[in-house]
C-alpha cells in the first residue's frame, strides 16, 4: 500500500478537560468561553470546534503558543487522549469510536509519533530503540535489524546502533526518534514539537532531513511547532491555535500576507518575509506581447532565491514560468524590494491604529 | 469531678466478654483446623528444611566459592569478592559456621518469597488503583505493627518452627519490595509510557518492555531493603523456635553472655554486608546505561 493514501479529517472536535466534560460541551457549542467555562464550572476547555482537512501526503502544521491546545490535538489523531465530542476519520475510519484491540493495530500500522523530549527507551541501544515499533508488531528479528539499520544510515547515524541514548547528543537522540518513526513504515507522521528541544543550528539541519525525506516518502505529516519560521518553512498547509480554536488556516503565503487577526500578525511581523514570500504570490501579469530575453525563474521559488538569481544577472527583471516551461508572470527587484519594506509599512500602520486584521499589503500584490 | 479524670471505657465485663469470646473462638478454630493448617504448610516446611540442609550441609570451602562467583557476577569487582569471602571466614572462625548458615537459608528463603510475592502486588497495586489505595493501609499497618502482636496468632494455629519463623519474617519483610515496586512503576516517564502507547503496546507489551525495565533500578532498592528487614527479624523469629544466630542473640540475653552476644551480633551485620553489597552493586550494574557512571 503506498503511504501516501492517509488523509485525516478532523470534524467538530471538542475537548474539555474535567470530570463531567461532556455536560458542557454544548455550553461551548453556544459559545461559552474557557475562562467562563473555568471560573463557573471547573473545567478546562482543551479544543473548541476543530476542523481541519488534512490531505494526504502533505505537511500539516499546526501552529500555537503553549496552552493553545495544539498538543492535545495531534493525540487526539492517534487517540493517546480521548475526545470529548467530534470525530477523527481516516481510510473512511472514525479512530475514535475503534475498540481497544483494532485502535491498538492502528497505531502499530498506520501511524508513528516523534515526541519533544525524544521518549526514547534508557535501558535499549539506538537500534533496539529504532526497531521497537516493529518489535511491538511482532516482526522478525532478523526484519527488525534490516529495516532498523537501514533507517539509522538514512537518518546519519551510522555507526551508532550499539550506543545508549544517554550517550548521544539532544539532535542525535531526535534522529533516532524519528527513525523509529520510519521504521514502523507508517503513512501517518505524528510530530510533536518534535525539534523544539534542540538548538537552532541543529534544528535547520533537521528540518531540511525532514523536507528530503517527504519528498521521497510522501507521508502524511503533522507537525507541531510553536515556532513561526518552523511552520513557514515546513508547512503545506498551517492552521494556528489560540486558546484551543482555530483562528486560521491556509498556507505559508495566506498567513504571512493576510493574518487574520492582530494575534497572528504579531507573530508575522518579525518573519523574515522574502525567505518564505513566493515570486507567484508577488509577480505582476507578464503582457501577451512581452519578446525581452529575460532570465526564467521556476514558479513557487521564495523572493529571496530569485533576488539573488536576479543580483547576479545583467537584469532587473525575470520571467516566471511554469513546469512545462509556459510564462506565468512577471517579477523584478522593484518588486521584491518593495514587498520587503511593506512588511515595515504594515508594522508602522498598525502603530498608527490602522484597522487589524485587514490585508496591509499593497493592491500590486496578487494573492494565489 | 471524678469523671473528668477517669475515661468512660466500655464496661469491664463487656470488653472481657469480647476477648474471651474472640480468643476461644481462635482456640476452637485451631483445635478444629490445626491439623489441616499444619497440612496445608507441610510443602513449605519441607522446603524450608531442604534450603536448610542444603547450606548446612554443604562443604564449606564450596559454599565459599559459590558466594564468591555470586558477588563476582552481580558487581564485577574483586574488592566486593574480597569482602564477602573474608567475612564468611571471619565468621567460620568463630565458630558461628553452623548457625550462620542456617540464618542464611532462612534470609534467603523468604527474601525470595517475598520477592516473589512482592512485585505481582506492587504491580497490581499499580495498575488497580483502589486496589493499590487500601494495600497502602494495609502496609502501613504491616510495618507499624509490632511483631510480637502477630506473631501470637501465627503461634496459636502453627506453632513454634520454622514455618511460623517464615511466615513472620516475610510479613515484616515484604513491605519495601511491594512499596517500592508500585513506586518505580509510577517515576517511569510519561513521555515514554506515552510512547509505548503510540507505537501500539498492549498492557503487556508496555509492562515488560518499558514499564518494569525502567523500573528495576527502584525494585533493586526494594529487595535490598527486604533483605535488611528480613536479617533484622532474626532474633525475633528465633522466640518461636527459628534456630541459627537469632537463637545465639536471645541466649546470651537471658543469660547476659556479652561476648557470645557481640560475636553473633557482629556475624548477622556480616550477612548484612554481604548480601547488601552484592544486591547494591548489581543494582548499580542495572543503571549503567542510565549514564551515572557517564559524569
Amino acid at each position: 500500500m503506498p503511504s501516501s493514501d492517509a488523509s485525516i479529517e478532523i470534524r467538530e472536535l471538542y475537548k474539555i478537560f474535567g470530570p463531567a466534560g461532556a455536560k458542557h460541551v454544548e455550553n461551548v457549542r453556544r459559545g461559552m468561553s474557557k475562562a467562563d467555562l473555568q471560573r463557573q464550572h471547573g473545567h478546562v476547555l482543551g479544543l473548541n470546534n476543530i476542523s481541519i482537512s488534512i490531505p494526504a501526503g502533505k505537511i500539516q502544521v499546526v501552529m500555537g503558543l503553549s496552552g493553545s491546545g495544539k498538543s492535545t490535538l495531534i493525540r487526539h489523531i492517534n487517540r493517546l487522549i480521548e475526545p470529548t465530542s467530534g470525530s477523527v476519520v481516516i481510510d473512511g475510519r472514525d479512530v475514535l469510536e475503534m475498540g481497544e484491540a483494532e485502535l491498538r493495530e492502528f497505531r502499530r500500522s498506520r501511524t508513528a509519533m516523534v515526541f519533544q523530549r525524544f521518549a526514547l527507551l534508557p535501558h535499549r541501544t539506538v537500534l533496539e530503540n529504532v526497531t521497537f515499533g516493529l518489535e511491538v508488531r511482532g516482526a522478525s528479528k532478523a526484519k527488525a535489524r534490516d529495516v532498523g539499520m537501514r533507517w539509522i544510515e538514512r537518518v546519519g547515524l551510522h555507526g551508532f546502533h550499539a550506543r545508549y541514548p544517554h550517550e548521544l547528543s539532544g539532535g542525535m537522540q531526535q534522529r533516532v526518534g524519528l527513525a523509529r518513526a520510519l521504521s514502523n513504515d507508517a503513512a501517518i507522521l505524528l510530530m510533536d514539537e518534535a525539534y523544539s528541544a534542540l538548538d537552532p543550528l541543529i534544528r535547520t539541519d533537521m528540518q531540511t532531513m525532514l523536507l528530503d525525506l517527504q519528498a521521497e516518502l510522501k507521508k502524511t505529516i503533522v507537525f507541531i511547532t510553536h515556532d513561526l519560521d518552523e511552520a513557514l518553512r515546513l508547512g503545506d498547509r498551517i492552521t494556528i491555535l489560540r486558546d484551543g480554536s482555530i483562528i486560521q488556516q491556509g498556507d505559508s503565503q495566506d498567513i504571512i500576507l493576510k493574518p487574520a487577526d492582530d494575534y497572528i500578525a504579531t507573530f508575522v511581523k518579525d518573519v523574515n518575509r522574502v525567505r518564505f514570500i513566493k515570486v507567484d504570490t508577488v509577480m505582476t501579469p507578464v503582457s501577451p506581447g512581452e519578446q525581452r530575453a529575460l532570465p526564467r525563474i521556476k514558479s513557487g521559488t521564495t523572493l529571496e532565491l530569485a533576488a539573488k538569481e536576479l543580483a547576479s544577472s545583467e537584469f532587473d527583471e525575470a520571467i516566471i514560468t511554469d513546469e512545462s516551461g509556459g510564462s506565468r508572470g512577471l517579477i523584478s527587484l522593484r518588486l521584491i524590494t518593495a514587498s520587503m519594506s511593506s512588511s515595515k509599512a504594515a508594522r508602522f500602520g498598525r502603530e498608527l491604529g490602522d484597522e487589524p486584521g485587514r490585508n496591509h499589503v499593497g493592491r500590486q500584490y496578487r494573492v494565489v | 469531678m471524678d469523671w473528668l479524670f477517669k475515661f468512660p471505657q466500655l464496661d469491664a465485663e463487656f470488653l472481657l466478654s469480647v476477648k474471651r469470646s474472640i480468643d476461644g473462638s481462635l482456640r476452637a478454630l485451631t483445635r478444629v483446623y490445626g491439623e489441616r493448617i499444619e497440612d496445608f504448610f507441610y510443602p513449605l516446611q519441607q522446603a524450608l528444611i531442604f534450603f536448610e540442609r542444603l547450606t548446612s550441609g554443604a562443604p564449606w570451602p564450596l559454599v565459599i566459592v559459590a558466594l564468591g562467583v555470586v558477588a563476582w557476577f552481580a558487581a564485577r569487582r574483586w574488592a566486593v569478592v574480597a569482602a564477602v569471602v573474608g567475612t564468611l571466614v571471619a565468621i567460620g572462625l568463630v565458630g558461628l559456621w553452623q548457625d550462620t548458615m542456617k540464618t542464611i537459608s532462612l534470609v534467603l528463603t523468604s527474601t525470595i518469597f517475598s520477592i516473589a510475592i512482592g512485585i505481582p502486588i506492587g504491580i497490581v497495586m499499580n495498575r488497580f488503583k483502589r486496589f493499590g489505595g487500601a494495600m497502602q493501609a494495609v502496609l502501613d499497618i504491616m510495618q507499624t505493627m509490632p511483631p510480637f502482636v502477630y506473631l501470637i496468632p501465627v503461634v496459636m494455629l502453627l506453632g513454634i518452627g520454622r514455618v511460623p519463623g517464615f511466615i513472620a519474617v516475610v510479613i515484616y519483610a515484604v513491605p519495601p519490595i511491594i512499596r517500592l515496586t508500585d513506586l518505580g512503576i509510577r517515576l517511569v516517564d510519561k513521555e515514554v509510557l506515552e510512547a509505548a502507547d503510540a507505537y501500539g503496546c498492549s498492557r503487556w507489551q508496555k509492562l515488560a518492555k518499558v514499564q518494569m525495565p525502567l523500573a528495576l533500578p527502584t525494585v533493586m532498592a526494594g529487595i535490598n531493603q527486604t533483605i535488611m528487614m528480613a536479617l533484622g527479624m532474626v532474633v525475633i523469629a528465633s522466640m518461636i523456635g527459628v534456630q541459627g544466630l537469632g537463637l545465639n542473640v536471645l541466649q546470651a540475653i537471658a543469660n547476659q553472655y556479652f561476648t557470645q552476644g557481640i560475636f553473633n551480633g557482629f556475624a548477622i551485620v556480616g550477612i548484612a554486608v554481604i548480601f547488601d553489597r552484592i544486591s547494591q552493586a548489581y543494582g548499580h550494574r542495572l543503571q549503567k546505561h542510565r549514564g551515572e557512571t557517564h559524569a
